[in-house]
């Protein structure tokens, strides 16, 4: 079996990948897959962790986070679509009418 | 599931239960559109009621995952207050802009119940559900106003925000969890305190779970959305969660915090001292150059946000830290109570397509309706902590833990920047009274007396405010 440190390894890079594309990209849905990504490298944490430590809830924990993923991406795709109806684009570059 | 389970969340289940069932009600009664918003505020009455009744006991439910104890009673009070005056803000207001449909009292009922259970949790996990739980009834609250562009922009940037800052939490627990192996806060303590726990590992998770819910309160460097979303949404939305949204991620610091800060104190609190002293400025300062009110505002509420968060730096001292507690807790009332008086003032001066809402709008204020004027005085001078007034007293006390906690910089830093805020409230008060202008207002009932009550709470609660004091810190005493 591979050694703990490579999934938490390997999580934490994807988690940074996710934050990255966050704060590069500029378009809604690529932004909003981004931190679907940051949320699935946090599960796969939890199911290194929940092997390590023998501890069946963290891999309860996994089926919260996935569950609370769907019910955002409900909302999120929700307001992007709205959205994406009133300006054509969903580029949040241009989401500019609010300046103070 | 045993009684005490059952007990432990009874509030929470009521209002889950109402907000279903108004739901359903809500297709049925589609001509009386005051019917939902009137239930909504019966549901909310009986929470309330449950949640006082509550109050004086201490107990766990659910193997650990929530307690209820005087926080938590308190929380819930403050919270189920919160829904109803979101309700009475709400009602004429939607009703003049057009948005008067039954789902916005829904959601806010769901809302607020995320933020009763954050109040409750003592479990990483539930911590995180009811973070999400208040969260997104508030991303489709901010876009209420659809399909005008505002609010639709608001509340995307809300939610893209608010669902980074969900990612950090996440990540944060798991790293927790894994430096643990349990994500119950009692045993994570237990686990630092028998020397288990994997140190670093324990740090990085808190750093992110601090990060996550420091977007949550709008803390600086994590604050850029907050004028732009306060700025969007609809006044009444922006009102209710101005307040609810900070409360509860407060109480979800505070309780997280519990947890982590006597073992990781050395290393956190240096971060935190900056982050406070970070927000005080940036959030004072900036507010200056505003000229719309709700832009001004909610650099007002990242402001106060970074005095709250004054209290989460004195947290570490264990000498003072339940009456740390005490003074976070106090000063969340007062900035409840102001907040929504100062939003019920901007309410009331607000018309369609977002007019009303300059400074410059404010003026003749004072001649035309002296009433109103007196109010927005009282808020104002609360906001930026004057005698006699709720603001002063919060204040007061947040000043005096952070002291006896040793951090005279900090404590210097409160005071002088709450000295430039007095700047841009005190300018308020000058355009009103001494300037002339032709403002209108719209007076429904409900809204005078939602200006009415806070204006009155505001000055009376500041004189009884010693025996308020200590029935926050007996509510703080039992924790865990």
């Amino acid at each position: 079996m591979l050694p703990i440190s490579y999934y938490v390894g390997l999580s934490a890079i994807l988690f940074s990948i996710g934050a990255l594309g966050v704060l590069i990209r500029r378009n809604a849905i690529i932004i909003f897959m981004s931190i679907e990504l940051m949320l699935n490298a946090a599960n796969l944490a939890f199911v290194a962790f929940a092997r390590a430590h023998e501890a069946l809830s963290g891999q309860v924990f996994v089926f919260f986070v996935m569950t609370v993923a769907a019910a955002e991406v409900a909302v999120g795709l929700a307001l992007i679509v709205t959205i994406f109806r009133n300006k054509q684009s969903i580029d949040v570059d241009q989401m500019s009418s609010l300046k103070g | 599931m045993t009684t005490t389970d059952f007990l432990s969340i009874l509030p929470i289940t009521i209002l889950v239960a109402w907000a279903s069932i108004l739901l359903l009600v809500d297709v049925f009664t589609n001509k009386q559109k005051w019917l939902t918003p009137l239930l909504a505020a019966i549901g909310l009455t009986v929470t309330l009621a449950f949640s006082i009744t509550q109050s004086g006991n201490a107990y766990a439910g659910f193997n650990g995952m929530v307690v209820v104890d005087g926080f938590t009673s308190f929380l819930n009070v403050l919270f189920a207050i919160s829904g109803l005056a979101g309700i009475a803000l709400a009602y004429d207001y939607n009703k003049r802009m057009g948005l008067e449909r039954g789902e916005y009292y829904v959601l806010l009922l769901f809302s607020v119940s995320g933020m009763m259970l954050m109040a409750a949790a003592a479990d990483l996990i539930v911590v995180f559900l009811a973070l999400e739980l208040l969260s997104i009834p508030l991303y489709v609250l901010a876009g209420f106003a659809r399909p005008k562009l505002d609010s639709e922009e608001a509340a995307l940037k809300y939610f893209l925000l608010g669902a980074f800052a969900g990612g950090f939490v996440v990540y944060g627990v798991a790293l927790a969890f894994g430096a643990t192996g349990s994500t119950a806060l009692g045993e994570i303590m237990a686990a630092v305190n028998t020397g288990t726990a994997d140190m670093t590992l324990l740090l990085i998770g808190s750093a992110l779970i601090l990060v996550g819910f420091g977007f949550k309160v709008a803390v600086v460097p994590f604050q850029m959305w907050t004028p732009d979303v306060y700025h969007g949404a609809p006044s009444a939305v922006t009102a209710f969660m101005a307040v609810g949204a900070k409360a509860a991620g407060f109480a979800a610091l505070l309780r997280v915090f519990v947890a982590a800060l006597p073992t990781l104190y050395e290393e956190l609190v240096p971060v935190m001292w900056v982050l406070a002293a970070l927000t005080m400025f940036v959030g004072n300062i900036v507010a200056i150059a505003q000229s719309n009110i709700k832009r001004m505002l909610a650099y007002s509420s990242i402001a106060h946000a970074g005095y709250i968060f004054m209290a989460l730096v004195a947290f570490g001292q264990q000498a003072v830290a339940p009456d740390a507690v005490a003074a976070a807790l106090f000063y969340l009332l007062a900035y409840a109570v102001t907040n929504f008086g100062a939003w019920s003032v901007v309410i009331a001066l607000e018309k369609a397509e977002g007019k009303g809402l300059q400074l410059d709008d404010y003026a003749g204020l004072g001649r035309k309706y002296p009433a109103l004027a007196a109010a927005m005085l009282v808020f104002m001078l609360s906001f930026t902590g004057i005698p006699p007034t709720l603001g002063f007293v919060g204040k007061f006390f947040l000043f005096r833990i952070v002291l006896e906690a040793g951090f005279v910089w900090l404590a210097i830093i409160g005071v002088l920047t709450s000295l430039i805020s007095a700047y841009y409230y005190l300018r308020v008060l000058v355009i009103m009274y001494m300037r002339d202008g032709e403002p209108e207002i719209s007076s429904p009932v409900l809204l005078k007396l939602t200006t009415g009550l806070t204006a009155v709470g505001t000055v009376v609660l500041s004189i009884v405010a010693v025996p308020l004091f200590q029935w926050a810190s007996q509510a703080v005493m039992k924790l865990f």
